[in-house]
């Protein structure tokens, strides 16, 4: 557990004496995730909605997670900002925040770099902003908790980022409802609240499905250009193959709470290795191709987290699942590297995968 | 055509105020490859929501115009697909090709005959003819009764006992939609999202309708399932020759399932066209726009793309803009475009727009300008209420 919670923006070195066991690792990236697990008791059962998820994200670069729903992409972003049930949630790996660790931090802890050093854009604007308090009230409230200055100050710095995200007239748009505000502009509100502490990690989970395309597209530029002026990094969950390509530097896909691939925007699209990413690629009707025949459906549907296939979770939809032999079914797949910084998990060799990909797949798409 | 004929009767066509021979080219809608007669015809048709105020008396104060006049046709055997933004008005269009809402003003014609004034007793045994497949799988169907039950209702409703009896029809519907004859007797809340979809699939088809609208059949499902289910409803229409409606926002499975495309924007059409034609040379501002902003999956087209970025939200149909409904989020706007509404003009075989300034064609702008300048009862709300004077 990290000694000191006090903000040392930008140092590398932290107190990891104080860490104790965990300490033997030093974490080089500005956020680190090590085999992350969070796990939900129910009645049913044990829910793994996150199960050994690891990745990295420095400054300035932005990390797409593509899922399905109940893939665990969402799990994990209320996971690295410790908006998860504590009471429920069984959380155990490693986070690691410019080398503080955040799993296992006090509530306290999490609470004073939420907002400042981490924050979150969500899905629905609507409904998750505070009906009964104007915008510009929410924004004040966000920036003051990190922020010792008059009411009036953090007023001014609201009608600011509500400026600088592209909102007509904020100095009268701070006193408005967020009802009274159209679905962009909520999101750019909600942009404007999220960026108002300068933070350093931006989660935006889902952040324009909601939008209409026109929007959509407005606001993937906003965050790209905020995220270039800002310097921060960025985590853009989705379901949405299109909006990953046009932002991310790296990819991450997730199945059943797992990693199945991960490497940089190129090795995902251009050189995908693992069959659900084929079955993503494959399902998605595509405007920038001639128009294909048929698409090409995973079979079957989306495992329950709390019955997992046995061995790969994939494996029941997989169409190459039996090139195995049996490995599939019976062992899980460890997140390997396949070429430098592109990791597979999946028991199909790799110059397999490649040829599958090269003969059977690619000339499909 | 019998389209001309339709529109003859109705004097406040949208068309009949832009001068005779853009009326002739709007009647065509169908476009002149027209393989199938006609099934489906709609002729400037709207709905006008009354917004009103006061408690004990209530009297109007304005209307949300959600669909402001749009005609178009679907034959028999083809697939219109209706996109646009929200608010555009398209669910409201298919509602009322449903008669689920009654249209303020405008005709439907189905199979020759007018079915915009019956009442629901006379709807009724049309209603086998005409079915919809709904977006949410989660609420459109009951959790009370089994999968049985809720497929089995059509037969019902219409009073028809199948030859091999309920229970096989039923069974028989679920092998065709890809579920397994064992589902008969289970609950929708076993089923995950892409198999209720199927259960309503099954139950639309019950009945061997001839036409169907579905309302964002896929958006409420997962990438992969929802893939399953585009490939299910085409294999139906192959199979059944089905002719639907679909109305989606989704400009990229638009393109995949339609075989006509219409663009709407706040309540009216503002281009039509065969599939290839209008997504590789769309000649609305509008349809540039948004096949602009769609995210291409493909991180080498990032750089290069030419981007349209549109400012601003898409206005209020209760207050839309008057003549062009764009013009206030147009690039290309002029003055014309707030004076004059543009009129949906035939501009290349089978591919309409309502521009004063379309691009991707070879019809001169001063052509189109001369047009609409001779129209000038052609106004942005005019069109619906009062029938134009003509030059």
């Amino acid at each position: 557990m990290a000694g000191k919670a006090s903000k040392a923006r930008g140092a590398e070195t932290i107190d990891t004496a104080a860490t104790g066991a965990a300490a033997a690792h030093t974490p080089s990236a500005f956020l680190e995730v090590r085999d992350l697990k969070i796990h939900f008791p129910s009645d049913d059962g044990l829910v793994k909605s996150v199960d050994g998820l690891s990745f990295e994200l420095e400054r300035g670069r932005t990390l797409g997670i593509v899922g399905e729903s109940g893939s665990g992409k969402s799990v994990t972003s209320l996971g690295i900002l410790g908006l998860h049930n504590r009471r429920n949630a069984k959380v155990s790996g490693e986070i690691w925040l410019d080398g503080q660790e955040l799993v296992g931090a006090t509530e306290e802890q999490v609470r004073r770099l939420r907002g400042r050093d981490m924050a979150m854009i969500f899905q629905d604007p609507l409904s998750s902003m505070h009906p009964f308090y104007t915008v510009g009230q929410q924004i004040v409230e966000a920036y003051r908790i990190h922020h010792d200055v008059s009411k009036k100050a953090a007023r001014k710095h609201a009608i600011e980022m509500l400026g600088r995200v592209g909102i007509p007239k904020p100095d009268r748009r701070v006193d408005d409802y967020p009802h009274q505000f159209s679905g962009g502009m909520r999101q750019r509100a909600m942009i404007a609240m999220a960026l108002s502490c300068d933070p350093e990690l931006l989660i935006a989970d889902e952040p324009t499905t909601a939008l209409d395309v026109t929007v959509q597209a407005q606001i993937l530029d906003l965050i790209r250009d905020l995220q270039r002026e800002f310097n921060s990094a960025v985590i853009m969950i989705t379901h949405d193959l299109g909006v990953v390509a046009e932002l991310s530097d790296d990819i991450l896909v997730m199945y059943g709470g797992r990693s199945v691939e991960y490497g940089s925007v190129e090795d995902v699209f251009h050189r995908p290795e693992h069959p659900y990413t084929w079955g993503l690629l494959g399902s998605m009707p595509r405007l920038d191709r001639d128009r294909t025949e048929r698409l090409m459906p995973i079979k079957g549907t989306p495992p329950s987290l709390i019955n997992l296939p046995p061995g790969c979770a994939f494996s029941p939809r997989c169409a190459f699942e039996g090139l195995t032999d049996g490995k599939a079914t019976t062992e899980r797949p460890e997140l390997r590297e396949s070429a430098p910084g592109h990791k597979v998990a999946c028991h199909l060799p790799a110059e397999r995968r490649r040829q599958i990909w090269a003969e059977e797949i690619a000339p499909k798409l | 055509m019998s389209t001309s004929q339709d529109r003859a009767d109705t004097p406040e066509d949208t068309a009949a105020g832009t001068g005779g021979d853009t009326a002739a080219a709007t009647a065509t809608a169908a476009g002149p490859a027209g393989a199938g007669e006609p099934l489906l015809e709609v002729d400037n048709l709207g709905k006008h929501f009354p917004v009103t105020q006061g408690i004990v008396f209530k009297r109007q104060i304005g209307a949300v115009k959600a669909v402001d006049g749009v005609s178009f046709s679907v034959r028999k055997g083809e697939t219109l697909g209706l996109v646009g933004e929200s608010g555009c008005g398209k669910t409201t269009t298919g509602r009322m090709i449903m008669r689920l809402l009654d249209s303020s003003f405008g005709k439907i014609t189905f199979e020759g005959r007018d079915i915009t004034g019956l009442s629901q007793g006379q709807m009724r045994p049309l209603r086998r003819d005409l079915q919809m497949i709904f977006q949410d799988p989660y609420s459109s169907l009951n959790p009370r009764q089994t999968v049985g039950a809720i497929i089995g209702a059509a037969f019902k409703l219409q009073g028809e006992t199948p030859q091999q009896g309920t229970r096989a029809a039923v069974q028989e519907l679920l092998q065709l939609v890809g579920l397994s004859p064992e589902h008969y007797n289970r609950y929708p809340h076993e089923f995950s999202g892409g198999q209720r979809q199927r259960i309503g699939i099954a139950r639309t088809l019950a009945l061997k309708p001839k036409l169907i609208v579905a309302d964002e059949p896929v958006s409420a499902l997962d990438v992969s399932v929802q893939a399953q289910v585009v490939n299910l409803l085409e294999d139906l229409q192959d199979e059944l020759g089905l002719t639907y409606v679909v109305i989606a926002h989704d400009l990229s499975v638009v393109r995949h399932i339609s075989d006509r495309v219409a663009v709407m924007y706040l309540g009216k059409i503002v281009e039509v066209g065969d599939r290839n034609d209008l997504y590789a040379k769309p000649m609305h501002p509008y349809t540039n726009a948004l096949l602009s902003a769609v995210p291409i999956p493909d991180p080498a087209q990032r750089a290069g793309r030419e981007r349209i970025r549109l400012q601003g939200d898409v206005p209020s149909p209760l207050d839309p803009p008057p003549a062009c409904r764009f013009h206030t989020r147009c690039w290309k706007a002029q003055d014309i475009c707030k004076q004059v509404e543009p009129p949906l003009v035939e501009l290349s075989p089978g591919h309409q727009a309502a521009c004063h300034f379309p691009e991707n064609t070879t019809v001169s702008q001063t052509d189109l300008v001369a047009k609409a300048a001779v129209s000038p009862g052609a106004s942005a709300d005019g069109a619906a209420d009062a029938p134009q004077a003509q030059e």
